[in-house]
């Protein structure tokens, strides 16, 4: 499905992700670790096509077309969805009316009639109970004033109606309390099935209790450095990065 | 420094990509039109006078207004750059040829004329009229056609041109017109008084409350011509209207002048509702051609208890000079102003309120929504005034300044002045910028640039778009995102 072959992306001439290489297959979940400042977000960013970073050598190949060439919304047409870090707020505009601007675009994108208004707010309704989000938040304007827990389980109520092929989740774990984490997490493993596949980028072991990865990734100062199976995680829980990074630094 | 760069070179692109869409309305209609010579002096006031076959009152009030409009200069206050304007090289009065004068039925209309009213929305017919909306369609210096002017009749409103009303209402003008602008008022007032041409003219008589949305189309198409209407609307104790106001020209090179004045009296419990959408051609990406558009407009909340309120969408002219006011001069009367005004490329807007409370227990509310991008400059100008007697009274005032790129202007300059320790007048303020991170966010949804533009900036203006009529409100948002296509970042 994807494929990254020697990715190297810069921002402002400073080079964040040094090589990488990565393939995920349909219904495969991958989730990827690593210390602060190592480039994952940065890695999520340009998967999605945010040209404040410039792809410098590699190659990114999804579902048989040359991601790079793609622009954001085309991606986003063709079912990559990102989960933001830091989900951005838009005053004004409703959730309701975001959602179904979103969802029609997509649609016309892939030659379909836009949905009816009944149609979307049955869809609507089918995916708030799905991630247990709270009925007068689709009517507040994007995550205008949305607490933080608010904010992440917003973007899995976005993923839910969208239905990606590929979602790349940047920590929407981080900041969640235990419930909520469930919540998350619960919505994310509905929401699979053996034809998409996920991205999880997180910084904690005790998201994947919740969401069981196939493989495990440790990216550091734009490398992946080691890769391994779930246990993988728990090795890091328990040992951290230093042990790894002294790997590299050899 | 270096990102600064980059962000920079992306919010070029992104404005490059929104800025580009023209103007849809800038075509022009080819019909044989009578015009007078162009320039101004004393003579030509006259003769416009007698086209329009006017009584001595109406004469010798535009003769006042020009004599002293001659010894005026041109106001320099605003933030405006304006060009010198040529008064000696404009058109005063040009009307398209009618086979008939006055009043007439659907048929004895040009064809050309209903077709180009038909392109720009506007039906002439009554019978295609779905929506409930009396239109008063002016071209140039003459009101084409007014629809459903007998049914109103039948509840006693009087909603015609103003040309009609000067014939068929004398008594009603002569008592009305001037008694909230006078034409001592200003340049622009002074030189409409003077010069103006046609117009609407609405009375809505005691107790009535007017069943359907009225209207005035203005539209422009001659060249070389100034437009220069006036619009006056009575409202009678405990009558209310609901009242729209629209505008388009064609593309042209060259500037073209338009000074309005709107005067509304509300009395006693009357509650007057305007709305504009002013869509005047705003020049091309490069600054060239556009109307200059220098407008009057005044409300007087008369009686007690009185409510007149502004909406307006400003998306046109290469300059706006307009500051639709309110004097609440009845004891608990209440002014609003509601306010989007975008500009880009190069246009100029200086656009704002004033609203003077001199009746006990007023209120005034005031919303300003400036959105500004390409290189284009946005003021807004408001006084807040509170006179001695004026107990009580509450202003609340909000001005946003919306920035898309970083070569535009946003200015606010609110002037309060009050006289009475009981009011309470509270003004705040905010300028803010079109993220990159929101438009990307709307992109990763796969919303592209365009829409999410169009989708925040119409986000930014709800407050004023949500006052708007329902079927103005539609218009109005579509009209925001294309004024901002093709320059947004
Ligand atoms: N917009 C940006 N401008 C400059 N540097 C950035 C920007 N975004 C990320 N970086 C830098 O790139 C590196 C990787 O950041 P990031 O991808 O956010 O890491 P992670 O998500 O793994 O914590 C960091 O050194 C960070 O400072
Ligand atoms: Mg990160």
């Amino acid at each position: 499905m994807l494929s990254i072959k020697n990715l190297h992306a810069n921002i402002d001439g400073k080079e964040i992700l040094k090589g990488i290489n990565l393939e995920v297959k349909e219904g495969e979940v991958h989730a990827i670790m690593g210390p602060n400042g190592s480039g994952k977000s940065t890695l999520a960013s340009v998967l999605a096509g945010r040209d404040l970073f410039t792809v410098t050598e590699g190659k990114v190949t999804y579902l048989g077309h040359d991601l790079l060439e793609l622009s954001p919304e085309e991606r986003a047409s063709e079912g990559i969805f990102l989960g933001f870090q830091y989900p951005i707020e838009i005053p004004g505009v409703s959730m309701v009316n975001f959602m179904k601007t979103a969802l029609n675009e997509q649609r016309k994108h892939k030659g379909l009639e836009p949905l009816s208004s009944s149609d979307f707010l049955k869809h609507m309704r089918e995916k708030k109970e799905l991630v247990e989000l709270d009925t007068n938040l689709t009517n507040r304007s994007v995550n205008e004033g949305f607490s933080g827990g608010e904010k992440k389980k917003n973007e899995i109520f976005q993923m839910a109606m969208l239905e990606p092929k590929l979602a790349i989740l940047d920590e929407t774990d981080s900041g969640l309390d235990i419930d909520a984490l469930r919540i998350v997490a619960n919505g994310v493993n509905k929401l699979k099935t053996p034809k998409n596949a996920s991205i999880v980028i997180t910084h904690y072991q005790r998201l994947l209790d919740y969401i069981i990865p196939d493989y495990v990734h440790v990216l550091y100062d734009g490398k992946i450095i080691k890769s391994g199976g779930k246990e993988l995680a728990f090795e890091l829980e328990e040992k951290g990065y230093d042990w790894l990074k002294k790997g590299v630094a050899v | 420094m270096q990102l600064c760069k980059v962000m920079e070179k992306d919010q070029d692109k992104i404005l490059h990509e929104v800025t580009q869409n023209e103007y849809k309305y800038g075509f022009v209609t080819d019909i044989e039109s009578e015009s007078i010579a162009k320039g101004l002096n004393e003579d030509v006031v006259r003769l416009i006078s007698q086209k329009k076959n006017e009584p001595e009152f109406m004469l010798e009030f535009r003769l006042k207004a020009f004599r002293y409009w001659q010894k005026m200069k041109m106001p320099t206050w605003a933030h405006l750059k304006v060009p010198e304007i040529n008064y000696q090289d404009i058109i005063f009065y040009s009307a398209p040829k009618q086979k008939i004068s006055g009043p007439k039925s659907l048929d004895d209309i040009d064809p050309e004329l209903k077709a180009t009213f038909d392109k720009l929305g506007i039906s002439l017919d009554e019978q295609k009229h779905l929506s409930g909306i009396a239109v008063d369609a002016v071209m140039d210096s003459i009101s084409v056609k007014t629809t459903f002017k007998e049914s109103l009749a039948d509840l006693g409103i009087i909603f015609c041109s103003f040309s009609e009303a000067v014939q068929e209402h004398p008594d009603l003008v002569k008592k009305y017109m001037g008694s909230v602008v006078p034409y001592t008022d200003n340049y622009f007032a002074a030189l409409n008084s003077a010069v103006f041409s046609d117009g609407s003219f609405c009375f809505i008589p005691k107790g009535v409350r007017c069943p359907m949305e009225l209207s005035t189309y203005f539209r422009i198409n001659a060249a070389n011509t100034g437009q220069f209407e006036r619009t006056l609307i009575v409202a009678e104790d405990d009558a209310y209207v609901s009242y729209l106001e629209g505008c388009t020209a064609p593309r042209r090179d060259e500037n073209q002048l338009h000074a309005a004045i709107v005067e509304i009296i509300a009395n006693k419990n009357a509650y007057v509702k305007y709305s504009t959408v002013q869509n005047w051609y705003p020049g091309d990406k490069n600054g060239l051609g556009g109307i200059y558009n220098f407008v009057t407009k005044r409300g007087k909340c008369a009686g007690e208890n009185s409510k007149i309120s502004w909406t307006q969408v400003e998306t046109g002219s290469a300059i706006t000079w307009k500051y639709p006011s309110c004097i609440l001069l009845g004891d608990n009367s209440v002014g609003e102003f509601y306010s989007v005004a975008v500009t880009n490329n190069h246009q100029q807007a200086d656009t704002g309120t004033k609203m003077i409370h001199i009746g006990k227990n007023t209120k005034s509310t005031i919303v300003s929504k400036g959105i500004s991008a390409g290189f284009s400059n946005n003021s807004y100008r408001g006084l807040v005034k509170v006179t001695k007697n004026a107990t009580n009274a509450r202003n609340y005032s909000q001005c946003d300044s919306l920035l898309l790129g970083d070569k535009c202007g946003a200015h606010t300059f609110p002037y309060i002045e009050v006289d009475n320790k009981d009011s309470i007048v509270e003004h705040e303020a905010t300028t803010s910028k079109i993220g990159e991170d929101q438009i990307f966010y709307c992109n990763q949804r796969g919303i592209k640039t365009e829409d999410a533009i169009g989708l925040i900036v119409n986000g930014y203006a709800k407050e004023v778009l949500n006052k708007l009529p329902m079927e103005f409100a539609v218009e109005a948002q579509k009209l925001l995102q294309i004024s901002l296509e093709g320059s947004v970042g």
